[in-house]
């Protein structure tokens, strides 16, 4: 445990220095979309959705009910995005991956630099995105900013898996699946928008599979103060799950793909 | 009897990779097939070969990046099975693709590869700062990865891979795709490394760089070593001190080299019939020449020359172009 933390501390300055060089260029990404979002499915949609009344969302206006899911759903994406690209270039473009273990580091603890750049980048954005919410008034009580970990979690545990894919591909078109069958789907279906029990039957059940549903159940019930014990344990769980077993086949994947 | 168990002892104890046996197998493919080494402290040693011999899997085992598949390999003593981040912590490798972060500048390529050393930010500063004035871009320290020529590229990876103060220092074809002076540049750097006592271990298909280069050197192909010795010593075992080359006009079809070759056979030790030339292998070429001559035999064109390890490589590995 003290070598994989020392590792860690040794990819240290490189992802500050990657972060140092793109963190304007990923300013659009990360922030404009989501406030975009914000703006047009909570406020301006919202306007409207509040005008026939909020009965179905139990009394609260529409901008404080996807505020937190789109908060998860903003994690995933950014995620999802820094895990596919960037993994995939340190193994077949710039290959900075194999400079990495020519050096005592092993590919574990580069895949866990990875990973933990990730949850640096989702927590930052989520951080910011998070606050601008709140001074739009989306959050019903101060509750939702537990949101904020919440988000943390959704992003690892789609950072994970998606890492693991990353590691076993030959070239970036299987990114475009992943991005609209998995990302896109998962973003309008998951609750962020709409109750899933609006959803026929079947599409309902896939919903709860995806772990951003997970994450917008319990990001919303913080934030409404709905939070039901039991429940939040199975969604924490499950997207630790997701983070678990993701991380276990991503070490495996870069380990194969570094190691021959 | 005695007196040979002592040298082998102290052979063992000096030497920095140790192998017997290797191999190395992808699935079924066989790369490397049974290899034995040992590469001395100080030394600069050399693995020749064409495409697919087996050089670059040797060098990535012995990187400790990749399993040894049989056979005993110890790199500074260790097994890398077991202690491969403790044999990297001592390597510097220099690998056939730069692999440079091209995003970032040509400094913060070796500080940040420093610390992956536990290297303090300091001590990354004063090596980057040192390493940058031995390879000759000190002007370029702010410059991005991406902006720079081949060459410079080069220089800067083998730059990284002295970041950590080596024992040991892998050098994967450092000059291939260089031009001219930026080989000669690189090779003047490789020098003036093994001058100031780093072992080198260096592949390479140039011919030329691996004479300037080299103490001792293997000849690889098809997996397994063909040849061993220094330069001198493999020119020597596997070849003759000069080589005649008689080239006939065009007049003279290259089927009819064959027939002339029996007319000059004797002369040489060994002769080769090219389809525009015949190569007479033989230690003294000037009177090779002569007696060319004196059997009536009108080439267009003579030249003596000294012989050189590419006459080594290519009587070992054959003249079949290999892909």
């Amino acid at each position: 445990m003290s070598v994989v933390l020392e590792n860690g501390r040794r990819q240290f300055d490189y992802w500050a220095t990657v972060y140092k060089r793109t963190w304007k260029g990923s300013l659009v990404s990360s922030f404009l979309l989501p406030l975009l979002y914000l703006a047009a499915m909570g406020i301006g949609l919202g306007s409207f959705v509040d005008g026939t009344g909020t009965g179905a969302l139990g009394g609260i206006s529409y901008l404080q009910f996807i505020a937190p899911g789109l908060l998860a759903a903003t994690a995933l994406q950014i995620a999802v995005g820094e895990s596919t690209y960037p993994v995939l270039g340190g193994i077949k473009w710039q290959k900075f991956y194999f400079s990495m273990i020519a050096t005592p580091l092993r590919p574990a603890d580069v895949m866990y630099g990875q990973l933990a750049f990730v949850a640096f980048r989702v927590l930052t954005t989520c951080a910011v995105f998070l606050l601008v919410i709140a001074l739009f008034g989306g959050l019903a009580t101060p509750w939702g900013l537990f949101g904020l970990p919440v988000a943390l979690l959704v992003g690892m545990a789609a950072s994970a898996p998606v890492c693991a894919v990353a590691t076993r591909l030959d070239n970036d078109s299987g990114f475009a699946m992943i991005f609209r069958f998995g990302v896109i789907p998962a973003f309008l279906f998951s609750g962020a928008f709409f109750p899933v029990s609006q959803l026929p039957n079947w599409i309902e059940w896939l919903a709860y599979l995806s772990p951003l549903w997970h994450g917008v159940e319990l990001s919303r019930d913080l934030s409404l103060g709905t939070v039901d014990p039991l429940a939040a344990l199975g969604n924490l769980a499950y997207l630790a799950a997701w983070f678990v077993v993701g991380t276990w086949f991503a070490v495996r994947g870069l380990t194969r793909r570094l190691i021959s | 009897m005695d007196a040979s168990r002592v040298w082998k002892v102290s052979e063992q104890r000096e030497s920095l990779v140790h192998a017997r046996g290797l191999t190395k197998a992808y699935g079924a493919f066989e790369a490397v097939r049974g290899i034995d080494l040992d590469v001395r402290r100080g030394e600069a040693f050399g693995f020749l070969g064409p495409n697919g011999a087996g050089k670059s899997s040797t060098m990535r085992m012995i990187g400790a990046v990749s399993p040894v598949s049989g056979g005993t390999l110890r790199i500074l003593g260790m097994d890398p099975a077991t202690d491969g981040p403790a044999i990297r912590a001592r390597l510097g490798v220099c690998p056939q693709d730069d692999t440079l972060d091209t995003e970032l500048s040509v400094q913060e390529n070796l500080t940040v590869y420093g610390r992956y050393f536990g290297l303090s930010r300091a001590e990354c500063r004063a090596r980057a700062a040192e390493l940058l004035e031995f390879v000759a871009l000190t002007d370029k320290a702010k410059v991005k990865v991406d902006e720079l020529s081949g060459g410079m590229k080069r220089r800067l990876t083998i730059a990284r891979s002295l970041v950590s103060k080596p024992d040991l220092l892998l050098l994967d074809e450092p000059t291939t795709g260089l031009d001219p002076q930026a080989r000669h540049l690189l090779w003047d750097k490789l020098f003036r490394l093994k001058q100031a006592g780093v072992t080198l271990i260096i592949t390479t298909h140039y011919m030329d760089e691996a004479e300037q280069l080299c103490d001792r050197l293997v000849v690889m192909d098809g997996g397994l070593i063909a040849a061993e010795g220094s330069p001198y010593e493999l020119i020597r075992d596997y070849s003759t001190r000069e080589v005649t080359e008689l080239r006939f006009g065009p007049e003279v079809m290259s089927t009819d080299h064959d027939a002339l070759a029996g007319k000059v056979e004797d002369l040489a030790q060994r002769i080769e019939v090219l389809p525009d030339r015949l190569l007479l292998y033989t230690d003294d070429g000037e009177r090779a020449v002569a007696a060319v001559h004196e059997r009536g035999l009108q080439p267009a064109a003579v030249l003596v020359r000294r012989s050189t390890l590419e006459d080594v490589f290519l009587r070992l590995t054959g003249r079949t172009l290999v892909d």
